[in-house]
């Protein structure tokens, strides 16, 4: 279409302002709410892929019990304790394990001290790979290795809370601190995602914390992470854990409660679906809005072609072929959605920034946005909405016949 | 035009408008047809006008033979080679007396610029040159068919068909305007003019007379 047929339709358009609007509104509105509910999807989103921040989602956690049904000969109510050998068992006979740690809790805060200064922080031992598993960042020095575990090192890696407090400003690698009594050296700081709790903590090396605290070689909690395991793969992972535990600790492999195995990928996963379903579900009922001001477009077109029949035929009778007539209308159906749609788009998007923007810190919704590709996918719809507004009153008009120009009565 | 036939189905009983119609309009002529009220001289118009088709018989509008065009092909033919001008004048009141007259043009693909500069030198053919800016609204009966006549002529048509163009007019304003129709006529442009006035049919070169789907009289 060239541009004087663009001249033309705006000129129709302008003539009846008040309608155009108000049809208009209607396909703004569709679009607005569009954006508005895909945002809001978002921002769910978003803040429960928050909480999955600070933990490797491809993991498997595994929580010590106490059996809830007898199981050769033994009544229910007996607790399953871990070893050292249950993560060398698994080690072996689990296969897809990429990144596997223990951990070992010291029940009540540790009172830590370094000169006068002390406060009482937690204290866990752990293995190497623990970083992977909690995703531990660390500012300086280093985490704890295979030698440190091997050789029962007092070596500690602390959280900032934990080196402000004892050390203010000064560079704590390499210090001495005291635990209760045993003195370690600080090897390395860390950071986290998981918010103040998690980094009020020292890392001891498991083999260390057992030797220390009269573990001998007891383990609280043992988590692996699963690599590229699909979600089939690690719940297989899991299920193979469970298996296993069973036939070392000698409880029934249905008993839920003798271990805990929770697969963060499942969890992940299942609310990933979650938000997929509310995606589609968004969409449909986005779609479903505009689609009633595409309606409400048409509707409005074929009074329009109506009214204009004179005006038509006119057209018609001084040589206006029936494609120009259907491109005419058509163009008027387009231009006013893809202007209405442009005007909704950018109301959604900026109401959007205004709530993202204020949007108090909480747990539910975080960074409420709509993307590019959204966007994108939101105008291409826009663009077939106008077509199909423009259709049925497009055809109308090239039915109408030019010799009504023939009628009396004024244009 | 020969043995041309012409039926709407008008419910059970169909309505045979024209009857055997024959007629011959040589290029240059100024014609005039008249009839009474269902005589068929609007319908003989509208298939003139290629407004319309017919049953059968056969239309030629000069060597080309008219019958069962697509619309687009009618709308280009209509566009080249017919100028319409009608009772209620017909122009689009958005738009100025140029741009109505301009409009023909729009519909060839002719440049907006070109265009205009060549309306207006067809509203200086009637007249109107200072006229050029204003909506129909604004202007009298007898310029808004000034107006008309204008956009007929502008695509350079070889036939202009005029349908009842005095009916919304004083007798004064009539009589001009006839008199700037034979101008028309005389630069070679063939004109039919339906009406049922007397004395504006008496001005033209041949009457045609239609009763009941039947040419009556032909002559003077």
């Amino acid at each position: 279409m060239s541009f004087d047929s663009w001249r033309e339709i705006l000129d129709v358009l302008r003539r009846n302002k008040l309608r155009s609007a108000l049809t208009a509104s209607s396909v703004a509105w569709g679009i607005f709410m569009l954006v508005l509910l895909l945002a809001a999807g978002n921002g769910l989103q978003h803040g429960v892929e928050y909480d999955f921040r600070d933990d490797a989602t491809n993991s498997i956690w595994v929580r010590q019990g106490k059996t809830s049904l007898p199981f050769a000969g033994h009544a229910p109510g007996k607790p399953v304790n871990f070893d050292n050998a249950d993560l060398t068992a698994l080690r072996h006979e689990v296969s897809g394990i990429e990144h596997m740690s223990g951990r070992f809790y010291i029940r009540g805060g540790m009172l830590v001290s370094r000169g006068d200064k002390s406060a009482s922080f937690d204290v866990r031992g752990c293995h190497p790979a623990h970083q992977y598993l909690e995703k531990t960042l660390l500012i300086s020095g280093r985490f704890i290795n295979d030698l440190d575990e091997q050789d029962r090192r007092k070596v500690a890696v602390i959280g900032p809370p934990v080196s402000s407090t004892l050390f203010g400003t000064a560079d704590p690698l390499g210090e001495m601190i005291n635990i209760r009594g045993v003195n370690y050296q600080v090897i390395g700081v860390f950071e986290d995602q998981g918010g103040e709790g998690e980094l009020r903590r020292i890392y001891i090396p498991l083999s260390t914390a057992q030797l220390v605290y009269h573990g001998g070689d007891r383990v609280h909690q043992l988590m692996y992470t699963t690599g590229a395991a699909s979600l089939d793969e690690s719940k297989a992972m899991a299920e193979h854990t469970r298996q296993l535990l069973s036939k070392r600790h000698h409880f029934d492999p249905n008993d839920r409660r003798a271990v805990q195995v929770s697969n963060n990928l499942e969890r992940f996963q299942k609310l990933m679906d979650i938000f997929g379903w509310i995606r589609s579900f968004v969409w449909i009922v986005g779609i479903g809005t505009l689609f009633a001001g595409i309606v409400g477009v048409s509707n409005i077109m074929i009074i329009s072609v109506n009214e204009r029949t004179l005006e038509i035929g006119v057209r018609k009778a001084i040589g206006a072929p029936p494609r120009s007539i259907i491109g005419m209308i058509l163009g008027e159906a387009l231009l006013l959605t893809s202007f209405a749609g442009y005007v909704g788009l950018t109301a959604g998007v900026g109401v959007v920034e205004l709530i993202r923007r204020h949007l108090p810190e909480n747990d539910y919704v975080r960074n409420p946005t709509v993307d590019v590709g959204v966007a994108v996918s939101a105008t291409l719809l826009l663009i077939g909405a106008g077509a199909l507004a423009g259709l049925l009153p497009a055809l109308e008009a090239a039915r109408v016949r030019p010799i009504v120009a023939m009628r009396q009565g004024t244009p | 035009m020969r043995g041309i036939n012409k039926t709407y189905a008008m419910g059970e009983a169909p309505l045979h408008v024209l009857k055997d119609v024959q007629l011959d309009i040589a290029a240059g002529e100024l014609v005039s047809i008249m009839g009474s009220s269902g005589s068929g001289k609007s319908t003989l118009l509208n298939i003139l006008g290629l407004l319309d088709d017919y049953d059968n018989g056969s239309y030629h509008l000069g060597d080309t033979l008219i019958r069962d065009l697509s619309e687009t092909r009618a709308a280009q033919y209509r566009n080249r080679f017919i100028g319409f001008v009608f009772q209620s004048f017909n122009l689009l009141a958005f738009k100025t007396a140029l741009e109505n007259v301009a409009l023909p043009l729009y519909y060839q693909g002719v440049p907006r610029k070109e265009r205009n500069r060549i309306a207006l030198e067809y509203l200086r053919k009637v007249n109107l040159e200072d006229r050029a800016g204003h909506l129909p609204s604004e202007l009298s009966g007898g310029q808004k068919q000034r107006v008309a006549i204008a956009r007929a002529l502008i695509a350079q048509p070889k036939l202009l068909l005029a349908d009842e163009p005095t009916g919304a007019l004083d007798s004064a304003t009539s009589h001009q305007l006839m008199q700037l129709l034979r101008d028309i006529n005389l630069s070679g442009i063939t004109m039919v003019i339906v009406t049922h006035e007397h004395d504006i049919a008496e001005r033209t070169d041949r009457i045609i007379v239609l009763k009941d789907g039947r040419v009556q009289g032909d002559g003077l």
